[in-house]
């Protein structure tokens, strides 16, 4: 059989912007896109004092409550661990479970995909199992499934309740994971090879987290403060969220409610610092490219970017290097806040948290502030601090909005997303 | 509708194992193996606790950051490094995707013991390697590369995933893609609670199989199929063979196809075609 290499390949057409029909996010503030809506209104942080675990130091935590009296489905009981209760919890918010179980009617099992980020995945239950192993030095008998031991853990659990049977994947980038999903799906379905993908990122509190980031200087003893002059770190948390996507044909709209808004992903894009595994590069340059690359994609100039979504996760030098890199692309237009005040840093989950943020949004017409940010930082850009708002914004027609995620490693994804001129307010 | 066909052209692999330090020496040994195509490749099993031991080279770190640095980060960065340079690319100018089952176990069972035993000593160094894309950091650092990357784990079909993920990168971007599979054993209370792996590490450099690109030597079609199983697939010797089982069709030197399963209701058929002259 002769070399194939000259047959044409199959047309990838150039990347559109993919509906998003129903998402979906649970956090320290509450189960569901309307708790977090309420408490970005009201200025009502989830943060509060570490009750998680025995951790010798002051911090703030964003902790989701009633997972320990949340167990899974009998028949999804061999994936139990916090992680996935988690998991569970959120996906029964805001009708999402009934909506991406109507999708895998509607396009056939194995034409939707599964693409979810975290950093944490299951490990939570092994820490445990080391603290209870047998004598011989095993794992002890309840904890001894195989499947939750692994990266993979959140994604096959989801794969499985929603009864998809299209490509099923996990990035674990660190704090980028939940972001990148986006896009890797968005180019799944670009590809042909599905019709829908369900994203998003479920991370909670561990020991791993509380002592590894403890260690390495980066959490602060109070609720975090963004792009403030005396911030100190960031507020671990944890959280679960999840997006559809699904191909930009009229037919895929016929099976999802017509009454919101249309909002969509219109653009990512991707890149690595190159620089050092744990902090950014000194000029932003890794996040410049992966903005600038988004918006290429998306067809949009930087002008025409409403509002960002900063990742903002208060340690000193993320803030002072995100704040040169967007005070170098964009216009004093812009409106820029962090909002992690309110969520805390959930990891693996905030690339999908901060997307429902965008998403609320684009939907209220409405830009949340940046909670704790009492007295901006001086040393920033003046053209940064002209966009940071500290407040709340209302008052202009939102199109398009940006969410920016920087992992461990230099790993920086930045997403855009926009509503559809018209329809309903 | 039929599932599209994913067309590629293979630039470059690389691959360690025991015994194994490049494609010429893996060829030789996967040529002397003549199970039929969807059986397990028999890769010498590491023997217990000896991972510590077997520490591939690579010559992108320093010296001191060679010697902190996880074995799957060197595992990776070996087979990195051999695929870019049989595909005549330099690694700062590739996209990759680095894709393990398991992660890196060592740091996993570190992790886990100094938690419960002293957890205010975690070493800083080793909480920030342990995250899934410490490879994927390191491979960009030491290279200087700014281009994306990302770390998949599908556990028994992250192989088929990530070349999944590198393929549609390749198409989307009309450019070359990196990628890097890579797994270990496991030590300790982990044991216990995982998947049996090989020491193993490999890497491809793949491009679209459009006019202008490179040609390489050879070329690799994808079409995902659906599949009737009673139940999901084995977890079998863990899913680094997969990646195995697609390079002793490889090294055949004949057309053939390897099917991986992505999920119990689909699989990703490899079609395989390979130039008059390849390499090794």
């Amino acid at each position: 059989m002769p070399t194939d290499s000259c047959t044409p390949p199959h047309p990838v057409p150039p990347a559109s912007a993919l509906p998003i029909p129903a998402w979906t996010v649970t956090c320290a503030v509450g189960a569901g896109r309307q708790a977090l809506l309420d408490a970005l209104r009201t200025g009502r942080s989830g943060l509060h004092v570490n009750d998680f675990n025995a951790l010798p130091l002051p911090t703030y935590i964003g902790r989701v409550s009633g997972l320990e009296d949340l167990p899974l489905p009998p028949d999804l009981a061999a994936w139990d661990c916090r992680n996935n209760r988690l998991a569970w919890l959120a996906i029964q918010q805001d009708g999402f479970l009934e909506q991406v179980r109507a999708a895998v009617q509607h396009h056939g099992a194995h034409r939707v995909a599964v693409v979810l980020g975290t950093s944490t995945s299951s490990i939570g239950a092994t820490e445990e199992a080391y603290r209870r192993l047998t004598p011989e030095g095993r794992f002890p008998p309840d904890l001894l499934r195989r499947e939750i031991h692994n990266p993979h853990s959140l994604a096959g659990f989801v794969r499985e309740l929603i009864g998809a049977q299209g490509p099923t994947y996990t990035v674990a980038t660190a704090c980028s994971s939940s972001a990148k999903v986006f896009a890797q799906a968005e180019r799944l379905i670009r590809c042909g090879l599905v019709d829908a993908a369900v994203v998003g990122g479920v991370d909670s509190l561990c020991d791993s987290v509380f002592y590894g980031f403890h260690s390495l200087g980066l959490v602060s003893p109070q609720p975090c403060r963004p792009f403030d002059a005396r911030r100190d770190g960031i507020s671990l948390a944890e959280a679960g969220g999840y997006a559809l996507l699904v191909r930009p044909a009229a037919e895929d709209m016929a099976h999802t409610s017509v009454a919101a808004p249309v909002l969509r992903l219109s653009g990512h894009g991707e890149s690595s610092d190159a620089h050092h595994m744990s902090t950014p590069h000194p000029q932003g340059l890794g996040a410049r490219l992966a903005m600038t690359q988004a918006l290429k994609l998306a067809g949009l100039r930087a002008q025409d970017i409403d509002y960002i979504n900063l990742h903002g996760t208060a340690t000193r030098k993320n803030d002072e290097v995100e704040a040169q890199a967007i005070a170098a692309l964009f216009p004093p237009t812009l409106r820029a806040s962090s909002t992690k005040g309110w969520t805390g840093h959930t990891l693996g989950a905030a690339g999908m948290v901060e997307a429902a943020i965008c998403l609320l949004g684009l939907s209220e017409n409405w830009t949340p502030g940046t909670l704790y940010c009492d007295e901006p930082d001086p040393e920033m850009p003046p053209a940064f601090q002209a966009m940071l708002k500290t407040t709340a914004q209302a008052g202009r027609e939102l199109r398009h909005a940006m969410s920016n995620s920087f992992g461990f490693g230099g790993n920086n994804c930045s997403l855009i997303f926009s509503r559809d001129p018209g329809g309903p307010a | 509708m039929s599932a599209p066909v994913l067309h590629l052209n293979l630039l470059g692999i690389g691959v360690w194992a025991e015994g194994i330090g490049n494609w010429a020496e893996a060829r030789a040994t996967l040529l002397a193996d003549t199970a039929a195509a969807d059986a397990p490749v028999a890769v010498q099993p590491a023997a217990a606790g000896t991972s510590a031991a077997h520490r591939p080279p690579t010559t992108l770190l320093p010296p001191t950051e060679r010697r902190r640095a996880p074995t799957t980060v060197l595992l990776a960065l070996n087979a990195a490094e051999q695929a870019c340079s049989m595909a005549g690319l330099s690694p700062a100018e590739l996209p990759s995707v680095f894709a393990s089952s398991q992660g890196d176990l060592d740091i996993m069972h570190y992790i886990c013991e100094v938690l419960a035993e002293s957890p205010e000593h975690l070493s800083p160094t080793k909480f920030h390697n342990s995250v899934h894309n410490a490879a994927s950091g390191y491979w960009t650092i030491g290279t200087g590369c700014m281009q994306a990357s990302t770390a998949v784990s599908a556990w028994s079909t992250t192989f088929a995933h990530g070349l999944l993920e590198a393929a549609t990168q390749a198409l989307c971007a009309d450019a070359p893609v990196l990628l890097v599979a890579y797994d270990m054993p496991a030590v300790g209370p982990l044991v216990s609670a995982t998947d049996p792996s090989d020491l193993l590490g490999m890497a491809l450099v793949v491009s679209p199989a459009t006019p202008g690109m490179p040609q390489g030597w050879g070329g690799i079609s994808l079409q995902t199929q659906v599949v009737e199983r009673p139940q999901a697939p084995p977890a079998a010797a863990l899913d680094t063979a997969a990646g195995m089982r697609l390079l002793r069709a490889l090294a055949g030197d004949q057309p053939g196809q390897v099917a991986l399963p992505l999920t119990p209701g689909l699989d990703l058929l490899a079609s395989l075609a390979i130039a008059p002259a390849s390499p090794g």
